[in-house]
């Protein structure tokens, strides 16, 4: 048997240096005149242990990480082509206790073989999703969706199977699947890690809400700053279509669906469903009033399904293995499973997929393990630039829709930054005024101008003028943006800022105290 | 691409364009990308060839193109240099990272050194939020950048 090594190409792994690493391994390989088969997969998601390069051997797959260029000459002299000892040495894969302790469903194929292999993908149990799909009533497959309790994981956790139920219902002499991959949010890469290590899985998902709903089209509308996922959904298309994956008759069934892959072009407020819709249609990314929903009057005015990639990219299990299966994870009315991404200053930081109902704590402190820089937590942001910031007081939360709620805050799309304690609340309140004074789209008046005053009140309130009156005047402006935005961006931006005032008061405290205290 | 087109040229590579991408549905972002691609930014003189070719207004095309972040009004510099600046890289430096790198190149974000060498700009997020502060150079991510690997970067631009 030829020795397979496994060398991550996912742009998380690619930033830490996965190509230099790789090229170290063909010119040692090489030089020593050893054969080997060089595969490369996407990303497991343990960043802090990227690049991981596995090897296959009999007792299966040995892991090394993370491995720099100067490691690879000591670990051939190792014999890690047969698992030899090393100190990178990491052991089964599957056994390392950050993968051990997680729940994979939407990522159980992510990162393990080439993501470009349709064999490697069927012989995981893909396409197994699709193929009872094509063979159900598309009633059937829709109650399925709504019966294993799947909600948006874009961050509105709107159930998906009522989603598609209103498409299904609504006539249309053409409807649409539109795959939201516009993952703007700081600490987000979910979307990402599936687009690079597991293309087919959101492919499989695409076509199974095609069936599902009567739409023959799709689109992923992805963000521009991924230009390796772009390449990959690319390839992983025209894959698919030649193997009749996508196509007029989708797996030899009678149903047509075809997909097309879009660049967005660094709006962030394209990440809503709406302005994303305007984008993809040629037009400024502006957001709609809503009604008509999208799912009633979407895509050039067509019945659409608008999902994130993690939504989609969960159907494929959830019609393999049945609703109940999924379902009977989580906690409330969250159920499934949820790719949390830890993210920030945190020692152990990558993807933890696992049910709803861990604490905010347990995922900081056990998983994460603190902070990189061995300072203490003092915040973390959950959901992105426009998610709450929690403080140590709060983490007993459960990772939860609801119990987010009752706290002021919201999960989102599960991305979780953690800062410690050198951070500035009003530095961080201020930024998130700020990028959404950047990102706004324009429409409505408390995002567009909201966001501008509330960087200039912030800023008297750094420089100690009137503090509490400009602090009731922040208080009394996010009220406005919050009731008065169209959307979640001038609608949300309160949250990191309110929640950085509520929380952490002393760092809002006139400038001569903050000086002084310095 | 730095050196500009003359004007009879960019409408004749703008209408191939057009020409080869207006069957798409909502064809008109993929057509500026490819346009961006073409000349490295979206030149003036193109936008009412678009406009002509898709049957929408001048002032349509321009309120589009300039709405989004990525398309350019000039050329860039030779590299381009993008420096993540959201959330969980604030959290690990990245304020301090700009800082830097600013000072190295003498440009402010936005600007293009003198020699046409790199542009800087930010960026918020590259999906590299476990690897961070993170950057983007020529479309190559880097992560975890110390003052090693701004070194490193900011020679590879200037040579």
């Amino acid at each position: 048997m030829i020795p397979r090594i496994y060398i991550p190409a996912d742009s998380g792994a690619l930033a830490l240096g996965g190509e230099k690493v790789a090229r170290a391994i063909e010119k040692e390989l090489k030089e020593r005149g050893v054969e080997a088969k060089i595969v490369r997969n996407g990303s497991r998601g343990a960043y802090f242990l990227e690049p991981m390069v596995e090897v296959a051997t009999d007792k299966g797959r040995v892991a090394y990480g993370p491995v720099k260029p100067s490691d690879v000459k000591s670990l051939f002299d190792s014999g890690f082509l047969t698992g030899g000892h090393h100190k990178r040495w990491l052991g089964a894969p599957d056994k390392i206790p950050f993968f051990a302790k997680q729940t994979r469903l939407t990522f159980a194929r992510c990162g393990i073989n080439d993501p470009l292999s349709l064999d490697a993908y069927k012989s995981l149990g893909g396409l197994s999703g699709l193929q009872n799909a094509v063979a159900m009533a598309p009633a059937d497959v829709v109650s399925q969706v709504t019966e294993s309790g799947l909600r948006g994981r874009g961050g509105a956790g709107f159930p998906t199977g009522i989603k598609w139920k209103t498409v299904l219902d609504t006539a249309g002499d053409q409807k649409y699947i539109v795959c939201n991959a516009d993952e703007g949010d700081s600490a987000t890469f979910a979307d990402r890690m599936i687009m690079e290590g597991d293309p087919f899985v959101l492919i499989e998902g695409m076509a199974i809400a095609g069936i599902a709903t009567g739409a023959t089209k799709g689109f992923v509308y992805i963000r521009s700053e991924y230009p390796h996922a772009v390449a990959t959904m690319n390839k992983a298309v025209a894959i698919a279509r030649k193997a009749g994956v996508l196509g007029l008759n989708v797996l030899g069934s009678p149903n047509a669906f075809d997909m097309e892959i879009r660049v967005g072009a660094g709006a962030y407020v394209c990440g809503e469903e709406t302005s994303l819709l305007n984008s993809l249609e040629g037009k400024r990314g502006v957001v709609r009033a809503k009604p008509p929903l999208p799912a009633i009057q979407g895509l050039f005015g067509k019945p659409t399904v608008i999902n994130n990639v993690i939504s989609l990219a969960s159907v494929p299990v959830i019609m393999d293995k049945g609703a109940a299966y999924y379902k009977d994870f989580g906690m409330g009315r969250s159920r499934g499973t949820i790719p949390i991404q830890i993210a920030g200053n945190v020692k152990h930081g990558g993807l933890f997929e696992t049910a709803f109902g861990l604490t905010l704590g347990e995922i900081v402190d056990e998983i994460g393990g603190g902070t990189a820089s061995g300072r203490p937590v003092k915040a973390v942001q959950v959901g992105g630039p426009l998610g709450a910031y929690f403080p140590r007081a709060l983490f007993d939360t459960p990772f939860d829709y609801e119990e987010f709620a009752k706290r002021d805050g919201l999960i989102g799309h599960a991305g979780i930054t953690v800062f410690d304690d050198t951070a500035d609340m009003l530095k961080q309140a201020r930024f998130a005024m700020e990028f959404c004074a950047i990102e706004s789209c324009g429409k409505c008046t408390p995002c567009r101008i909201g966001s501008t005053r509330g960087v200039e009140v912030l800023d008297k309130v750094a420089a100690g003028i009137e503090a509490e009156k400009n602090l009731a005047l922040v208080t009394d402006l996010c009220n406005t943006m919050k009731f008065g935005s169209l959307c979640a961006l001038g609608g949300f931006t309160p949250y990191p800022v309110m929640s950085s005032i509520t929380h952490f008061p002393e760092d809002f405290k006139p400038a001569p105290a903050r000086v002084a205290a310095e | 691409m730095t050196m500009q087109a003359a004007s009879t040229e960019i409408a004749s590579r703008t209408a191939a364009i057009i020409d080869e991408m207006k069957g798409l549905e909502g064809p008109l972002l993929p057509i500026l990308h490819s346009i961006q691609d073409e000349f490295g930014y979206v030149p003036k003189d193109a936008l009412p060839v678009i406009a002509d070719g898709l049957n929408l207004s001048r002032a349509e095309v321009h309120g589009v193109v300039s709405f989004y972040h990525d398309f350019r009004a000039k050329p860039a510099g030779r590299h381009v240099l993008k420096l993540c600046q959201a959330e969980a890289c604030q959290s690990m430096g990245s304020d301090a990272v700009a800082a830097k790198v600013k000072q190295l190149l003498g440009i402010d974000f936005h600007e293009t050194t003198r020699d046409g060498s790199v542009t800087l700009e930010p960026v918020y997020c590259l999906g590299l939020c476990a690897c961070s502060p993170s950057a983007m150079l020529d479309g190559e991510v880097i992560g975890r950048l110390d003052d090693e690997k701004i070194g490193e970067i900011v020679a590879e631009v200037r040579s």
